[in-house]
């Protein structure tokens, strides 16, 4: 099951460029929260920093806490521990190239050193079932390399991949900005079905999918986090200006 | 299914999570999620693991500072005999033989020892190769890069590359049985005709043995590198460069001259220069056709000897310390040029190439 | 530039280009026909002299004739197996340090360099570092000695192409490890070294190549043998230095030798290069992009 998210006094900084500016928000426990904003907001900086993905770059640097469930992430934990509790699928799909479907799928168990065949059988099973990509691969799981797949299904099988760990947050970075129509539908029906389960937090700069997906929307500029709030009232009735003019198209 | 996890959960249960949900979930889950979790949990956090793996790999890249330190070690501690003994004299005396009175510098048995011919004779050698190599393989460069139709163009490279592979002995046995009677029956002669009154080409050598033949075999040899890197010096000159000169009404070769090779020359230059060291330090097939005599001489067509030759031929029969102390200078001597001349030109060649060495991602 | 000889001008430009169209040309023929003059009298010479005797027999003494060099040919398998133990893993080691941990830094720039710079250190100097190293204080030439020499010389080519290799895997795929809780050591083993494996292999295949035809640091570490010798602590022959030895001798018949074993080491090595060649132009990274 989900747990939530509470944003403390978040800054971030890449070198000298303050990218985040003091975020402040408590993200829901099993629910869809989108982010949205112009390119360049901060917005995928945000994400990275609930799992330390940040910290793969050197000059990356930051303040705050960031609390998962009861554990304060930067205060209580190696980076190692919380991405196995935070999943992570990222913009373009990146399966492993040499490895087959199923092996992608147990990678994250596997890598970590989980060693139990017939468990991980089911599990492997159980996440594509999960990602909707079951019927499509069932056949070939150990023939074919994950990379063979087309797009929609490789992004399907990322999301596989994070579910396999059965992490307790599910973190989106524009899953489908790379992807057709068909297959960010697809990838939309997903997340509409794992956020019983999981917390789900999406970047997107497609305001509709926002719409479609969350229940609840935080809306960046300029490394701030201008507005927090229902999906709804973000879309029907913004209380900031700046809110109003990104979703009417006046800028961005 | 949160009662199952709550006790792994290391901390006190403050907030609990705002999924009192239905207990339903749309997905159905036959996973124990408990298990894994569990697992995962249960897991370091591997930190020693990543420190020694890393520490690991910051010895194996030191290896390469240690590897320069133990040459320069090794070569310093075994030519003590012979520095102690000539000094710096080494690399300029000569003696003179007491039955001819002739200069003489190499006398193993009476353990008199001077360098002189053999930097002579590397020097010569590799001049001769950097005259005969640099045109041919900045031609092919620029008829690879420029001129050459595609289909040709893999097949040549792959030649090119085929001729850097092939070892050094095996350059030697085409040099003794091919080059050397080439070059004895049909060459020299006519060289001799007709440039004998330069005083570069004498009569005084029936084998045809020497240092034309070293050089012509050096010259072949470090035809592939220079080619090759010329050509990626070339490649790496944009596009919008040749575009430029092109577009002011210029011919392909007046294109070539200002908008390619100008721009490129000095990871050219670096180019030749790698060339060089290649050629200073190159051993067997030199030590096959370059006749192995400590003497000096104007001629081209004499015998000769060079650094890398003297070492190869004498150094398992060497007659005493000293000798042996005597070659190890000059191993020591070449070691430290060549590493110059390398670090040199392999500046000038990332200069070209890469902008600057220290270039972050 | 006045305008009256402007025809004479421009033919003497569209001349002037032609002239070096034809130099360069000229020039790579002049490139192409040593190497192929080189391979035709290698297979000429060298396939009349072989037979089965060259891969089955240890050499017979001046005057008798026959005998082939297959002690040659096993002794170079072991040298080269030592120096793979010792070149592979440092190389592959060092690459890793520079393409995943020491990117951009100061630590990385001097490697790399330093490993550039070494990689044109004349093989002989190597060989003259080891015997004083080994040889002088053991007081024997040996088979062990002449591996550690051959080996040295491989790190620097296995350390570059590892690097490069390492380079060439996407980000995402290093990300996608990360994400998933992976302890790094084992994403860069499990994951990046695996992906760039097939460039990898390639990079060490060239070293090998490169050092299987080696002689100079041989002359007097592995000394070579002329008979069977299996021992890391004894003299061993090794092909490259048995063509020597056999092509300065006054000889007929030890020359016919030479020439075959120049044709079996060349074969390895053209088999070893194509073989890279084939697989760096497949995509060193299938799939990967």
């Amino acid at each position: 099951m989900g747990v939530g998210i509470e944003v403390t006094n978040l800054n971030a900084w890449y070198g000298a460029n303050h990218t985040l500016q003091d975020i402040n928000l408590n993200i829901p426990a099993s629910h869809a929260t989108a982010l949205i904003g112009p390119s360049g907001c901060g917005k995928s900086t945000f994400v990275r920093c609930l799992n330390r993905m940040h910290e793969t770059n050197p000059i990356a640097r930051v303040t705050g806490s960031v609390r998962i469930g009861d554990l304060d992430i930067y205060a209580e934990a190696k980076p190692v521990e919380i991405r196995r509790r935070v999943g992570m699928v990222f913009q373009r799909p990146n399966p492993f190239p040499t490895m087959s479907i199923y092996d992608n799928v147990a990678a994250g168990l596997k890598l970590n050193g989980y060693k139990n065949r017939r468990s991980l059988d089911e599990i492997v099973e159980n996440s594509l079932r999960n990602s909707a990509l079951w019927d499509e691969v069932k056949d070939d799981l150990k023939k074919k390399s994950g990379a063979s797949l087309s797009g929609g299904q490789q992004q399907r099988l990322c999301i596989a991949r994070a579910l396999a760990v059965d992490p307790e947050v599910l973190l989106m970075d524009e899953p489908a900005s790379a992807l057709d129509p068909v297959s960010t539908s697809k990838i939309e029906d997903l997340i509409f079905q794992l956020k019983a389960q999981y917390t789900i937090v999406i970047v997107t700069h497609n305001m509709q999918q926002a719409a479609r997906v969350a229940e609840k929307t935080g809306f960046f500029l300029n490394g701030r986090m201008v507005e927090f709030d229902s999906t709804h009232k973000i879309f029907t009735n913004p209380s900031d200006k700046r809110t109003e003019d990104y979703i009417t198209g006046r800028f961005g | 299914m949160p009662e199952i996890r709550a006790p792994q959960i290391p901390s006190q249960k403050l907030k609990t999570p705002a999924a009192q949900k239905p207990a339903v979930p749309a997905v159905p889950s036959a996973v124990e999620p408990s298990l894994v979790r569990r697992f995962l949990l249960a897991r370091g956090n591997s930190a020693f693991a990543d420190r020694g793996f890393h520490w690991l790999m910051v010895l194996c890249a030191l290896s390469i500072f240690g590897i320069v330190a133990l040459i320069l070690w090794q070569l310093v501690l075994r030519s003590q005999l012979s520095w102690h003994a000539f000094g710096f004299r080494f690399f300029y005396q000569s003696f003179t033989n007491p039955e001819t009175g002739k200069p003489m510098y190499w006398d193993p048995v009476n353990s008199l020892f001077s360098a002189v011919p053999f930097i002579y004779g590397t020097l010569l050698s590799s001049f001769l190769a950097l005259l005969l190599a640099v045109p041919l393989a900045v031609g092919v460069a620029v008829f690879l890069t420029e001129m050459c139709p595609r289909a040709l163009r893999g097949p040549l490279a792959f030649l090119t590359e085929l001729l850097a592979a092939i070892p050094s002995v095996i350059y030697g046995l085409w040099g003794v049985f091919v080059l050397v009677p080439l070059l004895r029956e049909h060459v020299n002669p006519g060289l001799i005709q007709w440039f004998g009154w330069t005083g570069l080409f004498n009569n005084d050598n029936p084998t045809g043995l020497g240092f034309l033949a070293a050089g012509v075999i050096l010259a072949i040899m470090i035809l592939p590198i220079v080619s090759s890197l010329t050509r990626e010096v070339m490649t790496a000159v944009p596009h919008s460069q040749r575009e430029a000169v092109l577009a002011l009404g210029a011919t392909r070769w007046e294109m070539i001259r200002m908008g390619v090779l100008r721009n490129a020359r000095i990871g050219i230059v670096g180019a030749i220069i790698l060339g060089l060291g290649r050629a200073l330090g190159e051993t067997m097939a030199v030590t096959m056709v370059i006749g192995n005599t400590p003497e000096i001489h104007r001629s081209l067509l004499s015998n000769g000897s060079s650094m890398a030759a003297v070492i190869a031929n004498e150094f398992t029969e060497a007659v005493g310390d000293m000798h042996l102390s005597a070659l190890i200078e000059i191993g020591l001597a070449l070691f430290i040029v060549t590493i110059i001349v390398n670090a040199f030109a392999q500046l000038l060649v990332w200069a070209v190439t890469r902008g600057a060495p220290a270039q972050t991602h | 530039m006045s305008t009256n000889n402007f025809p004479l001008r421009s033919r003497l430009r569209a001349l002037t280009d032609l002239a070096v169209t034809g130099l360069t040309i000229l020039a790579t023929v002049v490139v192409v026909t040593p190497l192929v003059a080189i391979f035709a009298y290698l297979v000429y010479k060298g396939a009349s002299s072989l037979n089965l005797a060259f891969f089955t027999q240890i050499p017979k003494p001046v005057g008798v004739a026959g005998g082939g060099m297959a002690n040659a040919i096993a002794g170079s398998a072991i040298l080269l197996a030592v120096a793979s133990a010792i070149g592979v893993p440092i190389g592959i080691g060092g690459g890793i340090f520079l393409a995943e941990f020491g990117r951009g830094t100061k630590l990385a720039n001097a490697v790399r360099f330093t490993a550039d710079v070494l990689n044109g250190v004349p093989s002989i100097v190597m060989g003259l570092a080891i015997y004083a190293l080994i040889v002088v204080p053991q007081k024997h030439f040996s088979a062990l000695s002449g591996g550690v020499a051959l080996g040295i010389m491989m790190i620097p080519t296995v350390c570059r192409t590892t690097e490069e290799m390492l380079l060439m895997v996407p980000h995402a795929v290093r990300e996608a490890a990360l994400g998933l809780g992976v302890p790094n050591w084992r994403s860069v083993l499990s994951i990046t070294v695996k992906t760039a494996s097939p460039g990898i292999i390639t990079g060490c295949m060239l070293a090998f190549a490169r050092v299987a035809g080696e002689t100079a640091p041989l002359l007097f570490t592995a000394l070579g043998n002329d008979f069977w010798s299996s021992s890391l602590n004894q003299p061993i022959a090794a092909l490259p230095l048995q063509i020597y030895v056999y092509a300065i001798s006054p000889y007929d018949d030890w020359h016919r030798l030479a020439w075959a074993g120049a044709l079996v080491l060349i074969v390895l090595i053209v088999l070893a290069v194509s073989l890279v060649r084939y697989v760096t132009s497949r995509g060193v990274l299938k799939g990967a992009s």
